[in-house]
């Protein structure tokens, strides 16, 4: 099963705003660590390295893409 | 050491006395008698070769060193005659335990199944292997065991190898068809062709402490992620026989091994694990791990196998393990390329074949090493997220990783005939045999590695079931299981670890792995697997 990019919530801003509101009075490191068992009991639930794989590599395209237009932006 | 020598004198050989221009020609000369070069030197004499055997000591190296030894090799022991003796002075285990700080977040059993002549793994020093491979030795006429001599140089020919050997007397030659290069880690061998050996370094030093004492800990093997003794680093305690405990302590990349080496620095650390200084120290070694190898491990008429091929970290019982399994590969391919029976291309089939398994080592031992220092803050923030989830989610404690422990490799390899059956279970192609209790038919209980080792650890037809005889080609060992003639698996083990309902006939390989299994074989079919796993198409 390919990674699915579709719009899977019927509220997505409830999705959001769970993962925001988790975050909220967290320091720096605190809000990585979370980040981190979140994304681990996560990608154990979905149970698919394929899927984990291409999930990761979309997060990481568009992360890079994401700081090459910031950085378009600054100059 | 009772009962085995350790201490072997130089003897001058007739070799020696011949003309420089008319060295003595040998089939085999392996290089190293460590764990890999005594196996393979016992197991290629006992199917008809004679091998020279070189080590450039003239005795059985210190300290425990390899401890873990695994069911796989013991089963290679099995045939090599000296398994009985290692379980018997080994100590037997098959639980692991990982803790976090002071508590236990989950244990395994590495053999939860009833029914195996071999144990999980045994802890054993290194220096009784060894001494106990060399005893085997003397009762084989046919290898000839030379102490102090020390190859200083090869030359690589078309049909042979020509060699330079040190001795205490002076240097002597020799012509090898074959070389086999087991001189371990820091091989001098793997520098005369010329060959890298490159791979990762990893920065953390490791104290490694065997520690005389009487304790009541279980025979398992112990491993703290951050123990209240040694804190925010990691530990391991192993039982080994004459009441010698492992102990492995993981230091700072920064520590000084002289400093820490000293036993007055060892000593309290120990002390603070153990909660008392009732021991003394039998050996203490500081090293850190190279997981490495190289390219290839057949360069000409020299083959290299064990520690001097690959190097993995000691978190898995890894190392001698995966050499000895090196050491079974090899040993019935050289035999039949020897003798003509099969191509010299066989001998191709062990780089493929333990190439593989040599890079699953490296990237096991290299994830669990990774995960014991984590290199990035990232990578440590990962690991203390899986440590926490551990504590209540049961695929948090599958991701802690404190040492993958050795299986045998299963392989892909142009030597296996691919299935055209339906199979719901049992070893596939490329897989070694799993062992099962069974019994002759007088009732004597016995196993099927036992059945296989006494058909001459040979090409080998097992089958299952009271379908007709199988036609088998001539030289074939056959094994039956059921019928009116079989063995007897009273517990219906052996059927079901071999998926043996619809009836069942497996081709083993001398080395005890499936080359090949039919629902309904057929003469021509058997035949065609043959020659595949002969190397011969």
């Amino acid at each position: 099963m390919p990674l699915s990019t579709s719009s899977n919530f019927a509220r997505p801003d409830d999705a959001f705003r769970a993962v925001v509101e988790a975050h909220r009075g967290l320091s720096e490191a605190e809000s990585a660590d979370l980040d981190a068992a979140l994304v681990l009991v996560l990608a154990n639930h979905i149970g698919d390295i394929e899927v984990l794989r291409e999930a990761i590599a979309l997060a990481k395209r568009r992360m890079l893409d994401a700081d090459q237009q910031q950085q378009q932006q600054q100059q | 050491m009772p009962h085995s020598k350790v201490q072997f004198g130089y003897r001058r050989h007739p070799d020696q006395d011949r003309p420089a221009a008319t060295p003595a020609e040998h089939a085999v000369v392996v290089v190293g008698a460590g764990p890999v070069g005594l196996s393979l030197a016992i197991d290629l004499a006992q199917r008809g070769q004679k091998v020279v055997l070189l080590d450039d000591a003239d005795r059985i190296g210190e300290g425990s060193r390899a401890i873990c030894f695994s069911k796989r090799a013991l089963e290679y022991w099995d045939r090599l005659g000296v398994a009985d003796r290692m379980v018997e002075k080994g100590v037997v285990w098959s639980v692991g335990r990982i803790f976090h700080g002071a508590s236990l977040l989950y244990q395994f059993n590495l053999l939860p199944e009833e029914g195996h002549k071999r144990p999980a793994f045994i802890n054993l020093q290194q220096y009784y292997a060894e001494a106990y491979l060399v005893d085997r030795i003397a009762q084989l006429p046919d290898v000839d065991l030379r102490w102090r001599n020390k190859v200083s140089a090869l030359e690589r020919r078309n049909d042979y190898v020509a060699l330079t050997i040190d001795t205490p007397e002076g240097p002597y030659k020799l012509h090898a068809q074959y070389l086999i290069a087991c001189d371990g880690a820091r091989s001098s061998l793997r520098q005369m062709v010329g060959a890298e050996f490159s791979g990762q370094v990893f920065e953390d030093q490791f104290l490694i402490a065997d520690v005389k004492m009487t304790a009541a800990f279980p025979t398992e093997r112990w491993f703290w992620f951050d123990p209240p003794f040694h804190a925010g680093r990691s530990a391991l305690l192993h039982k080994q026989p004459d009441d010698v405990w492992r102990i492995d302590l993981q230091l700072s990349p920064d520590a000084d091994p002289a400093v820490e080496k000293k036993p007055e620095n060892v000593a309290p650390r120990i002390a603070r694990m153990l909660g008392h200084e009732n021991f003394d120290f039998e050996w203490i070694s500081l090293y850190k791990f190279q997981c490495r190898r190289m390219d290839r491990f057949l360069h000409g008429r020299v083959i290299f196998a064990g520690d001097s091929a690959h190097q993995v970290s000691p978190f898995g019982a890894r190392g001698a393990n995966s050499g000895l399994e090196d050491a079974e590969n090899i040993a019935w391919k050289l035999d039949r390329v020897l003798r003509g029976t099969s191509p010299e291309s066989l001998l191709e089939t062990y780089d493929t074949e333990r190439s593989a398994a040599a890079d699953e080592n490296i990237r096991e031992s290299t994830r669990a090493t990774d995960f014991m220092a984590p290199v990035t803050s990232q990578e440590a923030r990962l690991r203390k997220a899986v440590l926490s989830l551990a504590r209540e989610t049961e695929f948090g404690k599958r991701m802690v990783n404190g040492g993958r422990l050795s299986l045998p490799s299963v392989y892909e390899t142009p030597l296996s005939t691919a299935d055209t059956d339906n199979w719901r279970g049992g070893p596939r192609p490329g897989t070694s045999m799993p062992d099962a209790p069974v019994s002759d038919r007088t009732g004597n209980p016995m196993f099927l590695t036992e059945a296989f080792m006494r058909k001459g650890t040979r090409f080998t037809l097992l089958t299952f079931g009271n379908g007709k005889v199988v036609d088998a080609p001539e030289g074939l060992g056959t094994i039956r299981v059921g019928g009116e003639d079989g063995l007897i698996d009273a517990s219906g083990l052996a059927g079901q670890r071999y998926d043996a309902e619809g009836g069942a006939t497996y081709l083993l390989r001398p080395d005890g792995y499936v080359a090949a299994r039919f629902r309904h074989p057929t003469r021509p079919a058997i035949e065609a697997a043959l020659a595949r796993a002969c190397g011969l198409n």
